[in-house]
Parts: C-alpha cells; sequence; structure tokens
C-alpha cells in the first residue's frame, strides 16, 4: 500500500480507537449515565412547566411550551459536546493516560475529531430522548413538526459546535487547575448570546450582534422553525453554519496544537495541580 | 515462535546507519515557585537537564540511574516527545526529535512507574484502544492480545476484569504488554518496576532480558535500581541533578573508580550517598 492511503488508514483506526474506548466508557458508568438523564429531564422539566405557569391560551401554552423544550434540549446537547471536548485532556489526565494519548502515532485532528464524533452521536441519543420523554410528560401536540430538517440542522451545527469545543478542550492543557471550569463558561456565555429560553432580539444589540457568530443561535432558530411550523431546512440558517465550521474546526485544532506546545514547554501535561 | 512482532513498516521508519539515540547538549528547564518561600514567591528557573550527551547503539539496554529529581523522567518524556527541549539536540534512529515527533512516535513505546490506565476498562479493553492509534484492526489485536497477555504471564481469565481490580504487578504487565503490542525499536522504560513485590520484580526483569533477545529492540532503562541496572544493561550511566556523570560498562566503571558497587561509584562521583537526597531534590521531583 503507497503512503498516503496507509497514513490515511491508521488515522480512521485511531479514530475508531477512540469512538471504541468511549463506547467502553460509556458502558463502564451506565448507571451514572441514566442518573445524568434522570437529572437532565427533571431540569427540563422545571424549564417547560414555566409555559403552564404563563396563563396563556392552550395553543399559545403549547408554542411556548415547545420553544423552551427546543432550547432546552440544544443547551442539553451542546453540553454533552462540550463536556467530551473539555474532558479530551482533563478525564485523561485524571486517569493518567493523557502522555500515552499523546506520544501516540495519531493526528491530533484525528484525536479530537474522534471525541467530537462520539460526542455528536451520544449527544444526539440523549437529546432525542430528553426531547420525546418531556414531551410525552407534559402533553406537548406537534402535529407540524418537520423532525427530519431538525435533526439535519443539529447534524450540521455540530461541525461548528465541535470546532468551538476543540477551543475550550485547550484550557486545561494550559490551566490544570482551573481549565475545565473555563470550558462550561465559555458554554454558558454562547446559549446566553444564543437565544436559548428567547428571541435574540431582547437582549441588548451588542449581544445580538455576537449572537451572530453563534452556531447556537441558528441551531437554535432552525429547530425551532422545524419543530413548531414543520418548516425546512433553510438555506438562511445553514450558510451561516457552514461558514461558522470551516472556520471554527482548523481555528480550533491551531489553538490546541498552540496550547499543546505550550504544555509540553512547561511540563504541564502531567500535571494535575 | 516469538510472538514479538518483527518491525513492520510502520516500525521501520528508522534510518539505516544512524544510532538507535543521538543525544548532544540536551537541556531542560522548568519554571518553579520556590516552596519555601510560600505561593508567592517569584518563579525561578529549575534545570531539570543539564547538557546531557550521550549515545545508545542499535540492539543496546542501556541502563540511566539517578535519584529521585536526577532528570530521569524527564529525559525519557523528551525522547518521547512529552516534553519539547531548551537547547540541545536529539535524535532517534535518525530522526529529529522535536522536528519529526510524528517519525518518532511510530518508533518509540514506553513503561512508566504509573501503570496509566482507564481503570474502569479491562485489561483487554485498555489494549484494544493502545493498539487502535497504532493503527492496528480488531481483526488483529483479536489473538494478539490474548496472546501477548499470556506471554507477560497475565492469567487469560482476568484479562475482562476491570484493571481498578487488579493488583500493581498485574497492571505493570499490561503496561509491558501494552508497550510491546505496537513492536516499538526503542522502548523506554522508566521505574518499570519501582514498588513491584519481589516476585514480579523478577517477573519483569525476565521479561525485558526476553524482549531483548526476541524482538531486537533498543532498551533505554532509568530506574534508581542498581541491582536491576547491572543485571540488565550493557551500560550504566549516572544522572546527578541533571548531569550525566558517566555511561560506561559496569565493569568500567567500578575499576575507574576503583570500588566494588555502584553505589560507592556514585559515592565517589558525587561525594554524597545515593540514598541521601538534597532539600532541592523533592523541588526538582516535581517535574524530574
Amino acid at each position: 500500500m503507497t503512503a498516503a492511503p496507509e497514513t490515511l488508514r491508521r488515522e480512521l483506526v485511531g479514530l475508531a480507537g477512540i469512538v471504541e474506548r468511549n463506547v467502553y466508557l460509556t458502558k463502564r458508568y451506565f448507571l451514572w449515565d441514566v442518573a445524568f438523564m434522570v437529572w437532565t429531564i427533571a431540569n427540563t422539566l422545571t424549564i417547560v412547566f414555566i409555559a403552564r405557569a404563563a396563563g396563556l391560551p392552550p395553543p399559545k401554552e403549547n408554542q411556548l411550551a415547545t420553544a423552551l423544550l427546543v432550547g432546552a434540549v440544544i443547551w442539553a446537547f451542546l453540553g454533552i459536546i462540550f463536556e467530551f471536548m473539555t474532558e479530551t485532556v482533563a478525564w485523561e489526565r485524571w486517569e493518567g493516560t493523557i502522555e500515552y494519548t499523546f506520544m501516540a502515532p495519531l493526528s491530533r485532528s484525528m484525536h479530537l475529531g474522534g471525541m467530537g464524533a462520539y460526542a455528536v452521536l451520544y449527544g444526539l441519543i440523549r437529546a432525542t430522548i430528553l426531547f420525546f420523554v418531556v414531551a410525552a410528560f407534559i402533553g406537548i401536540h406537534l402535529p407540524d413538526a418537520n423532525f427530519a430538517a431538525a435533526l439535519a440542522l443539529l447534524a450540521i451545527a455540530s461541525v461548528s459546535f465541535i470546532g468551538v469545543g476543540m477551543m475550550t478542550s485547550v484550557l486545561p492543557l494550559i490551566s490544570p487547575e482551573k481549565g475545565a471550569q473555563l470550558g462550561f463558561v465559555a458554554q454558558g456565555l454562547m446559549l446566553v448570546v444564543s437565544g436559548v429560553y428567547y428571541p435574540v432580539s431582547v437582549m441588548p444589540g451588542w449581544m445580538q450582534a455576537i449572537s451572530k457568530i453563534s452556531p447556537a443561535t441558528y441551531a437554535i432558530r432552525g429547530c425551532r422553525a422545524s419543530i413548531i411550523d414543520g418548516a425546512p431546512l433553510l438555506w438562511s440558517n445553514v450558510w451561516p453554519l457552514l461558514v461558522i465550521a470551516v472556520v471554527s474546526i482548523p481555528l480550533g485544532l491551531a489553538i490546541f496544537r498552540r496550547g499543546e506546545r505550550y504544555a509540553k514547554k512547561h511540563g504541564k501535561l502531567k500535571r494535575s495541580g | 515462535m516469538s510472538i514479538f512482532a518483527a518491525p513492520t513498516s510502520f516500525t521501520s521508519g528508522a534510518r539505516r546507519g544512524s544510532p538507535a539515540v543521538e543525544v548532544r547538549d540536551l537541556r531542560k528547564d522548568f519554571l518553579r515557585r520556590d516552596r519555601r518561600n510560600g505561593r508567592l514567591a517569584r518563579r525561578r528557573r529549575w534545570p531539570a537537564l543539564q547538557g546531557v550527551t550521550f549515545e545508545i547503539a542499535r540492539g543496546e539496554c542501556v541502563a540511566i540511574l539517578g535519584q529521585n529529581g536526577s532528570g530521569k523522567s524527564t529525559l525519557v518524556r523528551l525522547l518521547s516527545t512529552l516534553l519539547i527541549h531548551d537547547g540541545g539536540e536529539a535524535r532517534i534512529f535518525g530522526h529529529d526529535a522535536f522536528r519529526e515527533s510524528r517519525a518518532i512516535r511510530r518508533l518509540v513505546n514506553r513503561v512508566s512507574v504509573e501503570a496509566s490506565f482507564f481503570k474502569k476498562m479491562s485489561a483487554a479493553e485498555n489494549l484494544s484502544y493502545a493498539a487502535r492509534f497504532y493503527g492496528m484492526t480488531p481483526r488483529q489485536t483479536r489473538d494478539r492480545i490474548p496472546e501477548i497477555l499470556e506471554r507477560v504471564g497475565f492469567p487469560a481469565d482476568r484479562r475482562n476484569e476491570a484493571m481498578e481490580h487488579l493488583s500493581r504487578g498485574m497492571q505493570q504487565k499490561v503496561a509491558l504488554a501494552r508497550a510491546l503490542l505496537t513492536s516499538p525499536v526503542l522502548l523506554l522504560l522508566d521505574e518499570p518496576t519501582t514498588g513491584l513485590d519481589p516476585r514480579s520484580k523478577l517477573e519483569v526483569q525476565e521479561f525485558v532480558r526476553e524482549v531483548r533477545a526476541e524482538h531486537d529492540a533498543t532498551i533505554l532503562l532509568c530506574t534508581h535500581d542498581m541491582a536491576e541496572a547491572e543485571a540488565l544493561a550493557d551500560r550504566v550511566g549516572i544522572l546527578d541533578r541533571g548531569e550525566l556523570l558517566f555511561l560506561e560498562p559496569v565493569e568500567d566503571v567500578k575499576r575507574r573508580y576503583g570500588v566494588a558497587t555502584l553505589e560507592e561509584a556514585f559515592f565517589a562521583a558525587t561525594g554524597r550517598s545515593f540514598e541521601e537526597e538534597h532539600e532541592d531534590d523533592g523541588e526538582r521531583g516535581v517535574f524530574a
């Protein structure tokens, strides 16, 4: 086999290895995952019940409950992606395996890509369960929902989310003590400007300007339109996500490589404190 | 038949005619606050390696002895692309360790003092995961993992047990299996037997001998166990506070200092006993 296809084959086997490892870990921590799922459902219910308390006519109440549910589900989905990406470093450092992973002949793009791919897969399964359990519990009616369009948009948005996640996953490399927490701060800031439980238009002008570079803005807007009104996959939501993906993936990788170099220069790869 | 695979196309990136390891004037410093002056103390440079120079021939086993904080682990981390140097150069089979790190990673594997595994995952799962990074498919590892675990003396019926339930000795055997699974041509052993009971220690040492004989690997063994170094290595060096004092066959060392043991040679070279540590050594040990 010539060098380039052989290298590509090895890289893809390595990427599959990252996914395989996460499958093993999910199996081992299954009960913890169930507990986390119950907590997420309870948390989402506390938000969606706000629609019931608003005193609106039933159609309006159903619309508000759906809008809140979409926001909460995307928050949960994004949270999973950020958690997996941030833990790329933090978890391996805790287990003590980080040096073995970083000295393996696998490119960083495949390493982080493998983490992102599993995060999207796992996040989509959780988001689907969360959506339908809460919708059934509250009694939300979705007669016009276009789930295929919503799912397709979420898949496209996932690429951008992974790119942004790559940027935050470098934080534990630079700051072993506080890096993971800073990743959660970044996640919160992204969602605050993206109209997670409210229209972007209610925010101050400067926040609306920032919302334009957040992929969550387009994912939430598009999913709401598809699930409430049955809208198809709209190009006005797709193209900004594609642009953000094209920018965020290489930028995320470049930032991670720079952080890795810093950690290797200052001996922070192994340190836990 | 040996179960250790011959170097594959993957590990055959070693350049012909080059020594296995060439290190010239290698330096590494770390910035540290002096703990004795409190948390607000200014950071200062702690030299972990100070102009280390040596060469290892292909197929040779070399032991570097040193106390805690002497720079052994820093040296191993530099050679395994986990640290970036502050000066000098290091080449592995002709490849620059700091500019051609991808090529180096295909040639090198390492066993460190901590076994370092995903503790909830089993030995077989941890090995599968590690093998994928080196391009080994499930079909390739299906037979090879049980074989290599059996060869290191790991009981077959425990290979699906979570690592957290295994003894330290068992974990270290899995660590050896992980390193050998990828057929490295340079094996870096960083205190592989520290903390093991005497029986496990002997088993690991016997295994290292077999690997060397059958697999034709070059071995750099960093240890503070002088008997282990003497038993396994062709040449022995002493790294003292980041400086390599010598690297010679044991008999030459003894003859040079006119002593009977390596402990005495260390005393003759440094004026300190091997067990005696300066309080600075603890600080250096954070990294080294």
